[in-house]
């Protein structure tokens, strides 16, 4: 339903976006990860028909959003970033206006608003001028803006920038309800975000796609994914040297501790899992465990490494490295994932 | 053509939803009211005529006009309500043209409010009513000059301060050199071909010939293709400038 290809835009002598290709099909909700200035917004100001591409193409929807820019948008519901909306009209005033102006008309236009107002909770409000309203409903009139036409693609900039915890699961629960049958294309600040409701995760760097895989994949992609943090009460002599020599031991790295108890970090070779073996091997040794977590792999972390300035680009869960055990010392952590 | 009317409705409520519109049409009527009755003493001058008041309004729409014109694209630009609007179905010519025309309506709005002079002078004595119409279609013509370029000027900043001034400068050097002083000595200093390139695009010339009565079609095409051309500079100016 979005097609990229090679999609590039400078300003200047600024690349915002360079070269950038992607296709995204019905039911997915793809979220966009990268810094600030990574080229996100940018990617969808272009998707949007807002502006115009220096290269490459944005198909939406089978339309050349260059040469067809209208009937593109008829299809796409957009909340550009920070919900950009005429302070001086009301919440209904304002969807009133945008639904005349995607040519809904007498019931189908009042069934519409209605139904977009229910949605995004906006009834207390819709009749109070916008400039008077938080930053939460603000945002929620933004999106009810987006979806009121119900669009089979909708692009989201930071849908849930600036609101608090409940309304963040609020909208998310939207998305996601919404997302069976569309497209949906959002961009956020925000790692956890992305594993709540996306089923597909990119990062974009510098204006290039730095990884684009599953969120679970993402996580897979953080040298912590699948090791293990074990707190023992004392200091059973050779526990370290012990966990070492279990097979698939990479390495065992000690953690900081109070006084009178051990801390280590294992991690696995290949990312296998390791817990049957240190529990065995606990038991066997009498050890008293206080504590023990397998890791589930650090966004922040994949995120870091992934959008470092001078990181090779790397695409989907096939090139996952089989990272080397030489590769994944741990003095230097942070160039692990990006060696391969 | 949807495009068009859906901004038009929009833009012309958004006058009437501050307090906006109300300040300019008292201060458009206010301030015809005293030009016309105390400064250019209405009585004394004894002629059942709004020839006065036709004559002060080109230098009163210099003021009035550019407050008008300044919010139409920066404001847009300014709260970034312009990627909203342009991301609609909505093309932007389209926009610029629904903007233009609702600030039209407007300013029409406020030409209607002069049929109480124009009531009084009837009441009062025997007008010209030929002439009246004439320098009402003249006002119009010349406030949608007026407001075409200060909309293309909006359309360059974000600023609405800026675009103000240098709305009201610019239009300022256009009247000025068809004012009669201005435009014989710049006839004495400028060849002649330059002056007369200089003395017909001015709006005050033209609008002092319709305002006198004679509805030249010469003028009436000026005063569109003034605002034609102005529209297509704005438009481009969006088309190119979007982001910035």
């Amino acid at each position: 339903m979005i097609e990229l290809v090679e999609l590039s835009k400078r300003f200047g002598s600024l690349c915002a976006v360079d070269g950038l290709s992607l296709s995204i099909e019905r039911g997915e909700v793809l979220g966009f990860l990268g810094p600030n200035g990574a080229g996100k917004s940018t990617t969808m100001k272009m998707i949007t028909g807002f502006l115009p591409p220096t290269g490459g193409k944005a198909t939406v929807c089978g339309f050349d959003v260059e040469q067809k820019t209208q009937e593109a948008q008829t299809c796409m519901g957009y909340l550009p970033e920070g919900a950009p909306l005429y302070p001086d009209m009301t919440p209904r005033g304002l969807l009133a206006f945008c639904a005349a102006a995607r040519g809904l008309r007498g019931t189908a236009r009042n069934s519409a608003i209605g139904q977009a107002v229910e949605r995004t909770e906006l009834a207390s409000v819709v009749d109070q001028r916008i400039e008077t309203l938080s930053k939460g409903f603000k945002r929620r009139v933004g999106l009810a803006q987006a979806i009121l036409h119900d669009p089979p693609v909708l692009v989201l900039d930071e849908p849930t920038d600036g609101l608090d915890p409940n309304q963040k699961a609020q909208v998310r629960s939207l998305i996601r309800e919404m997302s069976a049958d569309k497209v949906v294309v959002l961009s956020t600040h925000i790692l956890e975000e992305v594993e709540a409701v996306c089923t597909r995760a990119t990062i974009i760097a510098d204006g290039r796609l730095r990884f684009d895989g599953t969120p679970v994949e993402l996580r897979q992609r953080s040298r912590f994914f699948s090791s293990i943090e074990l707190h023992l009460k004392g200091n059973p002599e050779g526990a370290s040297r012990a966990l070492e020599g279990i097979n698939g031991v990479d390495s065992v790295q000690s953690l900081e501790s109070p006084e009178g108890h051990t801390a280590v970090r294992i991690f696995p070779r290949n990312k296998q899992a390791l817990l049957p073996q240190v529990t065995a091997l606990a038991s066997e040794r009498g050890w008293q465990v206080e504590h023990l977590f397998v890791d589930p792999g650090r966004l922040d972390d994949v995120f870091r490494v992934l959008t470092r300035k001078g990181s090779t680009e790397e695409r989907g869960a096939s090139s996952i490295p089989n990272t080397t055990s030489s590769e994944q010392s741990n003095d230097n952590p942070e160039t692990v994932a990006s060696k391969s | 053509m949807n495009g068009t009317l859906v901004v038009f409705r929009r833009e012309f409520a958004a006058y009437f939803s501050t307090p906006l519109a109300y300040v300019f049409l008292a201060f458009f009527l206010v301030l015809t009211g005293i030009y016309q009755w105390a400064f250019m003493s209405f009585y004394n001058a004894d002629q059942a005529s709004l020839q006065a008041l036709f004559g002060g309004l080109p230098w009163l729409f210099l003021a009035l006009i550019p407050a008008l014109g300044m919010r139409l694209w920066s404001e847009e630009r300014h709260s970034g309500t312009i990627e909203l609007l342009l991301t609609l179905p909505i093309s932007v010519p389209q926009a610029v043209l629904g903007k233009f025309l609702a600030a039209w309506a407007f300013v029409g709005v406020a030409l209607t409010l002069l049929c109480s002079e124009w009531a009084t002078v009837a009441y009062l004595g025997e007008p010209d009513h030929g002439v009246i119409i004439a320098s009402f279609l003249g006002a119009f013509l010349m406030a949608g000059g007026f407001l075409a370029f200060a909309a293309l000027i909006s359309s360059l900043t974000k600023n609405q301060v800026l675009a103000f001034v240098v709305t009201l400068v610019l239009l300022l050097v256009n009247l000025t050199v068809g004012f009669p002083g201005v435009a014989d000595w710049l006839g004495s200093v400028l060849p002649a071909t330059l002056h007369q390139v200089i003395k017909d695009s001015s709006f005050l010339v033209r609008f002092d010939a319709i305002s006198r009565g004679v509805l030249d079609l010469r003028d009436v095409l000026f005063f569109l293709s003034a605002m034609a051309l102005c529209l297509f500079a704005n438009a481009s100016v969006i088309d190119l400038r979007k982001g910035a």
